[in-house]
């Protein structure tokens, strides 16, 4: 019997094509008009940028296999979002030194989480949950509260308001960033590598990959990209506060997971975590406007999330 | 290999020697910033605190060695919390509190029963399937108490909190009643079941352990552990709070792992996750004697369990290296 295969990155891309669509009969939805929903799309593919851009470095982590996970993101994107919200204070030519130091930050913090795996040998979920605390607390040391500064005006134009056509500079950026992101992992040895090491490390080691070498890289690359989150997410919100980053952390597992990147490594794309971005975001935001009281969108969050993976998250059957 | 008792051979043949060691460290540690802390009044005090995170991890560990994983626990933790909170009131009956007892029980047996279902059944993956089921669990505890109130009966809450029989504080006998099922169960084919289908579940359905029941079992067994952890937490706080489970998810599992029970699955027991849980609710305790400035408090902790968690793999790298 031949089956019908849809590849998920876009089975999700038509879920949440299907689902704006509908969300359009909704009593407070766009209704037939065009505008309103064209510019009610732009926007969730907008909020969807942060989620995804913090779920890259999940979905590079999570193909590393061996359980690979990082739990630290959420906090390491409140702490680079606090530093530049800091560094940068107000001014538009501290904004590169801002990036470079999330992109540090982020990779050190990275790097930790790969020495704790990759030599200690703690398994990755709570060696990167142990250091998400360590983050946190970092965070509330230093911050002791409250901090002083402000997002520099060439950010909020690149990343919050409309850049070219209409179209925000997030969405422009996360397109360059996605097809950067195909290119790493389809078109470098390092991809290669890190698929081979998410199928089998013992054969990848013996076919002359060099896997620890490749783990840690791996945890410090996903360190860098939630510190990049960091960077996006100050941008568009324009302030910081402690709990900015811990709600993207399980939705960007999730959005890994709907973009059909299996979470036992070895298999995925990130064309399709994008598209779980945007899924997740749209399910979110269309919940929002449905007014419900929160009890019945944690539920109804719950419920569609087990429906998306029932589609295509299964994993094989033991019977061969 | 000369000696029989070296260190390789004691970690590997029980995974609850190294929880052993760092229980007595942070118990030592303990007693010194807390010198009365073996009179019965003080030791009740801490133990009925502890017990409820000692539950959940007991039945995160038993999923655990099944090579799954559940962060839906603390979602059912709150349920529980909810139903007994809103239904039996202040002024409730004994009568009307066991039987929401038993219906708090039957609610966490379904959950575990619903988590087990889509991971066992339909074979989804477990983190993000017990991850949707917690929103869940979480919204229907939310549904059922919007907002933190309600509560039990304070002479049937006073039951849990003050017990001592024999001059031994009830979470003793808890732990001695939890620690004798293990036994029993290891022993058993479900015991040997559970190992196979945790280490292998390929090579465990291709000698016919029936590895789908096995995982679906062991979720069951989260879900009854959770509302049981539910139940203590209610008559220990004698009031309801829909996010009362919340941060019992993570820190079963962080337990559970500090105890000796691999991630991958079919490594561990039931010991070394309840010594886990112990050592992790020592450290709370240890940090709030410690005098130790507020803004400091999650640092001191987080890098304390990190050091917790990465001490067996540093005493490993280091004798690899002598060797």
């Amino acid at each position: 019997m031949k089956k019908i295969r849809i590849s998920p990155p876009v089975a999700a891309l038509i879920l949440a094509i299907i689902l704006f669509v509908l969300s359009g009969l909704l009593p407070n939805g766009y209704g037939s008009d065009l505008a309103v929903a064209k510019a009610q799309a732009v926007n969730i593919v907008r909020l969807a940028v942060f989620l995804g851009v913090i779920a890259a470095g999940q979905t590079l982590v999570i193909i590393s296999g061996s359980e690979g996970i990082d739990l630290s993101a959420g906090s390491v994107v409140t702490l680079t979002a606090i530093l530049t919200y800091v560094i940068v204070s107000g001014q538009n030519e501290k904004v590169l030194l801002a990036l470079l130091v999330s992109l540090a930050v982020g990779a050190v913090i990275g790097l930790v989480n790969g020495v704790g795996i990759t030599f200690l040998k703690i398994s990755p979920f709570v060696m990167t949950l142990g250091m998400s605390g360590v983050v946190t607390g970092t965070i509330i040391v230093i911050n002791h509260g409250n901090v002083s500064g402000k997002v520099a005006p060439i950010m909020t134009k690149l990343i919050a308001r409309p850049l070219v056509l209409g179209i925000p500079g997030a969405i422009i950026i996360w397109l360059v960033f996605g097809f950067l992101m195909w290119l790493f992992l389809e078109r470098t040895t390092f991809g290669k590598n890190l698929f081979a090491i998410g199928v089998n490390r013992v054969t990848s080691k013996l076919s002359g990959v060099n896997v620890i070498g490749t783990n840690l890289a791996t945890y410090s690359l996903a360190g860098a990209l939630a510190g990049f989150g960091g960077f996006l997410v100050v941008g568009n919100t324009g302030v910081v506060f402690i709990a900015l980053g811990q709600p993207f952390l399980f939705p960007s597992i999730a959005a890994v997971a709907v973009g059909g990147t299996l979470l036992s490594g070895g298999k995925g794309s990130y064309w399709g975590t994008m598209a779980g971005a945007i899924v997740l975001t749209l399910i979110t935001s269309l919940l929002t406007t449905m007014q419900m009281p929160d009890s019945v969108r944690r539920m109804v969050l719950g419920g569609t999330l087990l429906v998306l993976i029932s589609i295509y998250g299964r994993q094989e059957a033991l019977r061969q | 290999m000369k000696k029989r008792w070296n260190w390789d051979f004691l970690m590997s043949r029980y995974p609850a020697f190294f929880p052993l060691l760092l229980l007595a460290v942070v118990i030592v540690l303990n007693l010194v910033l807390q010198p009365n802390m073996f009179d019965l009044e003080t030791l009740n005090g801490n133990m009925r605190v502890f017990l409820p995170l000692i539950l959940v991890s007991v039945g995160q560990a038993v999923v655990l060695l099944g090579g799954g994983i559940d962060i839906s626990v603390g979602g059912i933790v709150s349920i529980v919390n909810t139903i007994l909170a809103t239904r039996v009131g202040l002024e409730g009956s004994p009568e009307l509190m066991w039987r929401y007892v038993i219906i708090s029980i039957v609610v966490g047996l379904l959950a575990g029963a619903i988590n087990g279902f889509f991971i066992a059944f339909l074979r989804l993956q477990p983190i993000i399937t017990t991850y949707a089921t917690s929103f869940l669990y979480f919204g229907l505890a939310l549904f059922i108490l919007p907002n933190p109130g309600g509560g039990i009966p304070a002479d049937i809450a006073s039951l849990y909190r003050t017990s001592a029989p024999l001059g031994i504080p009830l979470a003793f006998y808890v732990i001695a009643l939890l620690l004798l099922i293990w036994i029993f169960v290891s022993s058993t084919r479900y015991g040997k079941y559970l190992f196979a289908v945790g280490g292998k579940p390929e090579a465990a359905y291709e000698t016919a352990v029936p590895v789908t029941w096995m995982q679906f079992s062991t979720y069951v067994v989260a879900g009854f552990m959770s509302a049981l952890a539910g139940i203590a937490l209610t008559m220990l706080s004698g009031s309801g709070n829909a996010e009362i489970g919340e941060s019992m998810t993570l820190n079963s599992i962080t337990a559970a792992v500090i105890g000796g029970n691999a991630f991958s699955g079919g490594l561990g027991g039931v010991a070394g996750p309840i010594m886990g849980a112990l050592t992790l609710s020592f450290i709370q305790n240890i940090i709030s004697f410690a005098d130790i400035d507020t803004w400091w408090e999650t640092l001191v902790k987080a890098s304390i369990i990190v050091a917790a968690l990465a001490a067996p793999g540093t005493i490993d790298l280091f004798r690899r290296r002598r060797s």
